[in-house]
């Protein structure tokens, strides 16, 4: 017989068990149990403690997202399981494995409105790929390795664990499990091999193919095999949002960022192809714009692990199901080696156009106010192009991510499907922890940065190497182009009166620098990098500066306005 | 598209909670669930779930592939009329002075070919199976007598057409896997 441990003992077995290092979390009362058997365990975790629950999430995702681990926070009930649900959500729609655990009341009051208690497992069913509330200790094992393996396989995402306190007092014979499959779930679907030939035969056929690159390559870490694909191919590919890392932005192939605020020439080309293959994309309504007339004259592949997503949004003419590291090798190896020079060069001439309109006036401006493209620019430069990018969201995310080039995979953080204002500080946090051996430079707006501010207090706490790059330009900034845009100039809500970021730094003991003029950035941004730990480069960028090019919300992604 | 009332089967793990993930897919695209009838299956620890609902074939193959995501989830599908055999069962408790004295009410049941199944001086329970058309006749036929007390019908049940039992297939090969794994 095993000696007897504690429901919290078992958990942190458990843990151990799934190759945990580090918690975020935050305690409480009916979470207390564990957090004091934590104390126990300082040697075996990095145990941060984030000033909101909120935090918690997003720290976990920026963890999850740099490093393809599982991602894990530690929260009381009621407010403090509430205050996750933000992050829940957004490691949902945004595919991010995280662990969720939650204290709860003990099992003899549930359903009572004892103090604190929430139907956690009723609120997050939605917005979760699992919950599941844990009851007697006898579960822990059980329940632990199943959420880890549910979260980190097939299409991954956050798992809710309720925890009620009888559990975590109670006694048990702890004996470790693994799971290695759940009857109900299929997580990775064997490829279609004739869906396969049929794919290939098409792309082969293809005169003007185009590649839809998404995270999912980035989450099957099928990096190579899409390098391996689009060059046998000679395929040009775009990048939605959260795939830009997943092709350096210097391949040959790499032809730029898709959707609303994407390229020129992949918006147009997408309607100009005649076989569009989407690896590990949904489609999402940023991407595609007006749906009736998206590459209509297309003939559609959709490479997806997850079945739902075919047809859900744009209409497959041959699905392939599976996991992209087995489906795009066999792929490849069907496929006819390719030549599209001319198709290739058709994106260069849109290029010319976008640089000329856009880039040009965003990078190389020589007078007048800071511009957010050239902040971004200037650092992804100066790390070699090697950082991992976070960012907030608004115009801080796009520009950066429309300017910032990648060489790595993980590279780039940010909350896509969500649009989560607040995401971009304590995901910084979770990424220098996740990967320290890499620069990780968080982009924010002036709104997004007091979200979540709190976080400096972590950043401080922890001496983790935040490098903060503040784009200030006093408005929500987003919003006041869309007032601007579509709303007759009604600036409602959107004018910021802010505070000095670079006292409150301060006050966190964290070196800062305030830049105005363009002859200082370069200067500052060395200064940035090369001051060791944590820094906040405040940049006061254009007021009114617009994210260009747009396509228009409802409107096809050909009717791009360029100014 | 033209809206058609489907019947969707669901087969899920027992567990708590599985009713409210399956139901929280309909309210999100706003389609009433006209019937619902959760049982166990035949085979153990599985539930199965049959519901009716109006919707386009668009809408519903969405709705049933994301039902199969869940991971307690074991298989979802969803089928014309045409494609299964469905019933319904119906409980009419009326008025026994009423039967009694309305010779007419005793006809009804014996045209009907319904079932009584209790009487007792003061009321009588009739059961009748059958389509919606056939119980819901009955319930008219009755009403127009005056006689009901109580009325209620169950959601549909059905079995498919199908030839192969796909579930069982799959759980079979999955518990093969198992025991190979154990080895």
């Amino acid at each position: 017989m095993n000696e007897l441990i504690t429901g919290a003992e078992a958990l942190m077995r458990s843990l151990m068990n799934e190759g945990v290092d580090t918690i975020f979390g935050y305690p409480g009362g009916s979470i207390m149990p564990v957090f004091d058997t934590l104390f126990d365990h300082r040697e075996d975790f990095r145990q941060v403690l984030v000033r909101h629950e909120q935090g918690a999430t997003h720290a976990a995702q920026g963890y999850a997202r740099s490093s393809g681990k599982v991602g894990v926070c530690i929260v009381t009930s009621g407010p403090g399981a509430t205050n996750t649900l933000t992050g829940i959500s957004d490691a949902m729609l945004d595919s991010t494995p995280i662990v969720v655990i939650a204290g709860q009341v003990a099992s003899s009051v549930l359903g009572t409105d004892a103090f604190q208690e929430i139907d956690l497992v009723g609120v997050t069913q939605p917005i979760s790929k699992w919950c599941y509330q844990i009851r007697r200790a006898e579960d822990i094992a059980w329940a632990v390795a199943r959420a880890f393996y549910i979260a980190r396989t097939g299409r991954p995402g956050p798992v809710v664990l309720d925890f009620t306190k009888n559990a975590q007092v109670s006694r048990v014979a702890y004996e470790p499990e693994t799971a290695s499959c759940v009857r109900s779930y299929v997580p990775y679907p064997k490829p279609d091999k004739d869906a396969i030939r049929n794919a290939a035969e098409l792309i082969s056929r293809a005169q003007r193919p185009f590649a839809l690159v998404g995270q999912g390559v980035e989450l099957g870490k099928a990096h190579e095999e899409l390098k391996a694909f689009l060059e046998k191919g000679n395929i040009p590919a775009g990048r939605t949002l959260l795939g830009l890392s997943a092709l350096p932005s210097d391949h040959p192939l790499s032809v730029g960022m898709l959707g609303m605020h994407g390229n020129l020439s992949c918006n147009m080309n997408t309607n100009q192809c005649d076989v569009l293959i989407a690896i590990g994309m949904r489609f999402s309504d940023r991407v595609t714009g007006d749906l009736t007339r998206y590459a209509k004259q297309a003939k559609v592949i959709h490479l997806d692990v997850d079945r739902a997503e075919i047809d859900k949004c744009v209409k497959a003419d041959i699905p392939v199901i599976g996991d992209c590291k087995e489906t795009l090798p066999l792929l490849t190896e069907y496929i006819e080696e390719g030549n599209h020079k001319e198709w290739i060069d058709s994106f260069a001439e849109y290029d010319a156009i976008e640089y000329e309109k856009v880039i040009d006036k965003a990078l190389n401006t020589k007078e007048g106010p800071l511009k957010m493209g050239e902040v971004a620019r200037r650092v992804s430069e100066a790390t070699g192009n090697s950082a991992v990018l976070v960012t907030d969201v608004g115009h801080n995310q796009m520009m950066s991510c429309r300017y910032f080039k990648f060489t790595q995979p993980h590279s780039v953080l940010t909350s896509g499907g969500l649009g989560t204002m607040g995401y971009g500080l304590p995901a910084a946090v979770g990424a220098t922890i996740a990967v320290p051996h890499r620069t990780v430079c968080v982009f924010m707006g002036d709104g997004g940065f007091q979200m979540n501010i709190q976080e400096l207090g972590t950043i401080m706490e922890q001496r983790l190497p935040v490098k903060m790059i503040l784009l200030n330009n006093s408005y929500l900034g987003n919003v006041r182009q869309w007032q601007e845009m579509f709303f007759d100039h009604r600036y409602s809500f959107t004018p910021m009166q802010n505070p000095d970021y670079n006292m409150i730094a301060q006050a966190y003991g964290i070196p800062s620098r305030l830049v105005k003029e363009r002859s200082e950035l370069d200067g500052a941004i060395h200064e940035m990098l090369d001051t060791p730990g944590a820094f906040l480069l405040h940049v006061v960028v254009e007021k009114e500066e617009n994210v260009m090019p747009m396509v228009p919300p409802g409107m096809s992604i050909t009717e791009m306005v360029l100014e | 598209m033209e809206k058609k009332l489907y019947t969707v089967i669901i087969y899920s793990e027992n567990i708590v909670g599985v009713l409210n993930q399956v139901t929280s897919e309909f309210t999100r695209r706003q389609i009433n669930i006209e019937t619902l009838n959760v049982s166990s299956s035949s085979i153990e620890n599985v539930h199965r779930y049959t519901m009716s609902v109006w919707s386009d074939e668009e809408t519903i193959g969405k709705v049933v592939k994301r039902l199969e995501k869940k991971i307690d989830v074991l298989r979802a599908n969803y089928y014309t009329e045409d494609e299964i055999f469905l019933q319904e069962v119906a409980l009419y408790k009326i008025s026994t002075p009423r039967l009694l004295s309305n010779k007419q009410i005793s006809k009804i049941i014996r045209h009907n070919n319904a079932r009584v199944i209790e009487i007792n001086s003061t009321y009588t329970v009739v059961e009748q199976t059958g389509k919606t058309e056939t119980i819901m006749k009955l319930y008219k036929e009755f009403a127009s007598e005056q006689c009901v007390l109580q009325f209620v019908k169950s959601g549909h049940i059905a079995v498919t057409r199908d030839v192969i039992e796909h579930l069982t297939e799959q759980l079979y090969v999955f518990d093969e896997d198992a025991k190979r794994r154990m080895i």
